[in-house]
């Protein structure tokens, strides 16, 4: 009891020297500059890209245009899913354009790179759609806010249900590079602990044509559930060949990271009645319907996940600048982490010491061709999961309030 | 179940059919590069890019026109072929007596503007066209189940690329192109249009592409990288097999598809690479290709 008030203390006193130094520092080169990092021209730029920028744009917009009496300017660019140009961006936006924050941030291996830029030079990085845990666990920083989902909360929202409901044996055909890897681990340490079994998994390449090889080998391991641990065009084309292979028959096909582009993409008799877990669904009710309509109106399709969040977390930072009176990358952080974030995408919310976002995930269902009354509605919500099942702990070493 | 060195036998076979499947698509892809190549020298780098135009022509069709995928069929091809005569004609012609570097170049550009503009008009998450009702289902074998649109692929490809090989290799017509394009001044005092040869060989080998992309629509995603994925892979197959060489690049297509199929089962990881390392040992042993001619 006693460390605890002295901790309070403590806390107290920091934080009216956060906000004291604060106040002196106000907003730098007299303007809050956003960089918008992301695969803008290839296969993941449906599920962030130029549909990214637009959201911030529009959070932009919401917010006024101005902070604390100062412009807020955006700026985006292609990283082509590569970390070396992203990174190399980053360190030129921050260096010569004074730019304060990167949002945007897709594949988890360009995410890793730039957040290192970033928080050498303290400066924020507001992860819209990577699915790497590391970004709040291994590699976690306090200049890192990851926003919309990880592969944690793709493996409790969707592979624990199963296991739970008698689907013992599971099977992976997994996306060989970092983020399949990291979704296989997660998703067998999740099998393994309820109870269940991995008895096999087969490792296909990024980019991969042919699923049907793999697609055999799934049939032949008698596994209950087959988990596709990709995404992208690998998800839909290991997806077709399942279904063509009958292999969607007799087992259960599961894919572990949909966006709805994606699965828009699938022909509705094949990926009809697939479960899967998403951070946001347009069609969820009022307040995302407005929104998700304002989006359509500028950017011609609904919003991904990722680009719901990337709008929210624009926000909450911009509000976290006003309130702190500054945009100074630690202050801005803090004052980010101790209000709650409160939006049409961000229920239940908080953002966690360790940078993680908990929010409360959708269960859905992809409707069957009958059931959809237009080209947009394809999901079906079956279950709200609450935030703290969906994301897990934090890990003391990233508990970066007790520092 | 049956085993062999403690290889699952079944198992074995049905990779070995995926593979030939996926062979015989090789096939056809590297066909209609290994025609423009053998006859014309020209690197054709957007054969990739136009495989894919293909398959996107077949869903336009579809959705907006209500052009089954049989009558896709025939019309793409012709469709795409004559995009492939327009450009023979007005892009590829005027450099014609340049070095092979400078088509490379403009066909390496038009696949990226082609890539680019279907990207802008559809996204990148790709569409979904369906199997066409008269090949659904499958058959059950001892060993594996059978989609029937595979095995349409199979005999599809091997009908065309046998039919076409046999009109370049041993028709009067196909002496006349070989002819032609060997030497074009000889050609031209007896009285044939050898630039109208030429483009019309460059639009028939695009066509083939075309060909391709409406076969490829039904089992994969419909996106507009799907042909710089397959573009490589295909040309090491054309390298392999020996540039130019029309039956060669045929046999390597469903050799490799074979190699491909063994290599999923046995060290997946390895399965987009192996191509290439068989391109690496033909060309140190034998520079010109399995069935090229020597230079």
């Amino acid at each position: 009891m006693k460390s605890m008030k002295k901790s309070l203390l403590c806390a107290a006193v920091a934080s009216a020297f956060v906000v004291s130094g604060a106040q002196a520092a106000g907003i730098s080169d007299d303007k809050v500059k956003i960089g918008v990092l992301a695969d803008m021209g290839g296969p993941y730029a449906d599920v962030c890209g130029p549909g990214c920028v637009t959201a911030v744009e529009m959070a932009v917009e919401d917010f006024g245009g101005k902070v604390l009496g100062k412009p807020i300017e955006i700026v985006s660019a292609d990283d082509q899913n590569k970390p070396d140009i992203g990174s190399a961006k980053v360190r030129e936006w921050i260096e010569s354009q004074d730019v304060d924050v990167v949002t945007g941030l897709v594949a988890s291996s360009v995410t890793g790179a730039v957040t290192k830029v970033l928080t050498d030079a303290k400066k924020i990085a507001l992860i819209s759609t990577s699915a790497s845990h590391a970004f709040t666990t291994k590699a976690c920083s306090p200049y890192n806010a990851h926003w919309t989902y990880n592969v944690v909360a793709l493996a409790n929202g969707t592979v624990k249900p199963m296991v739970e409901a008698g689907k013992k044996k599971w099977f992976f055909i997994t996306a060989d590079y970092a983020f399949g890897h990291a979704l296989e681990k997660v998703a067998s340490g999740v099998i393994n602990s309820n109870g269940g079994e991995v008895v096999g998994a087969v490792r296909a390449p990024l980019g991969t044509t042919d699923f049907s090889s793999y697609v055999l080998q799934a049939q032949a391991s008698g596994a209950d559930v087959v988990a596709l641990a990709n995404a992208g065009s690998d998800f839909v084309n290991s997806l077709k060949t399942a279904a063509e292979f009958g292999l969607t028959e007799t087992v259960d096909v599961a894919g572990l990271l949909v966006f709805t582009p994606n699965a828009k993409a699938l022909d509705a008799n094949i990926a009809g009645g697939m479960k899967l877990t998403t951070g946001f669904y347009w069609d969820l009710d009022e307040k995302t319907r407005e929104w998700s309509a304002r989006f359509k109106a500028r950017h011609g399709s609904i919003p991904a996940m990722g680009q719901a969040g990337a709008y929210s977390m624009t926000m909450h930072y911009l509000n976290a600048i006003k309130a702190a009176g500054t945009d100074e990358g630690e202050a801005v952080m803090a004052q980010m982490k101790a209000t709650k974030p409160d939006d049409f995408f961000a229920r239940n919310a908080t953002l966690r010491a360790d940078g993680r976002m908990v929010h409360d995930m959708y269960q859905v269902r992809i409707k069957k061709a009958d059931e959809r009354k237009n080209d947009d509605d394809i999901f079906a919500v079956e279950k709200v999961i609450p935030g703290d099942q969906a994301f897990g702990k934090m890990l003391d070493s990233c508990n970066f309030a007790a520092k | 179940m049956a085993t062999f060195l403690g290889i699952n036998l079944f198992g074995l076979f049905g990779q070995l059919l995926v593979g030939l499947i996926n062979g015989s698509f090789y096939a056809l892809l590297s066909l209609g590069l290994a025609i423009i190549f053998g006859l014309l020298k020209i690197i054709n780098f957007a054969q990739g890019a136009l495989y894919m135009v293909g398959a996107f022509f077949a869903w336009i069709a579809l959705d907006s026109m209500g052009v089954n995928y049989w009558a896709a069929l025939v019309f793409v091809p012709l469709a795409v072929g004559a995009i492939g005569v327009l450009m023979e004609r007005f892009l590829l012609r005027p450099i014609a007596n340049e070095d092979h570097l400078y088509s490379l170049l403009l066909t390496f550009g038009l696949a990226l503007i082609l890539q680019g503009t279907f990207t802008h008009l559809y996204g990148s998450s790709g569409l979904s066209y369906a199997i066409p009702e008269a090949l659904k289902g499958g058959t059950r074998l001892p060993f594996m189940y059978l989609p029937n649109y595979r095995a349409w692929i199979i005999v599809a490809s091997l009908v065309v690329c046998a039919g076409t090989w046999y009109m370049i290799e041993k028709t009067k017509l196909g002496a006349y192109l070989r002819a032609g394009t060997e030497n074009p001044a000889l050609m031209q005092a007896f009285g044939i249009n050898v630039p109208l040869i030429v483009t019309l060989t460059f639009g028939f080998g695009v066509g083939l592409a075309g060909l391709a992309g409406v076969m490829a629509a039904p089992v994969y995603a419909v996106s507009p990288e799907m042909g710089s994925n397959m573009l490589i892979v295909v040309f090491a197959i054309v390298v392999i097999g020996g540039m130019g060489s029309i039956g060669g690049a045929i046999l390597t297509g469903l050799g490799m598809g074979i190699v491909e199929g063994l290599t999923k089962y046995f060290y997946p990881e390895a399965s987009t690479t192996v191509i290439f390392v068989v391109m690496v040992v033909v060309l140190l042993t034998k520079p010109a290709g399995l069935f090229g001619k020597e230079a």
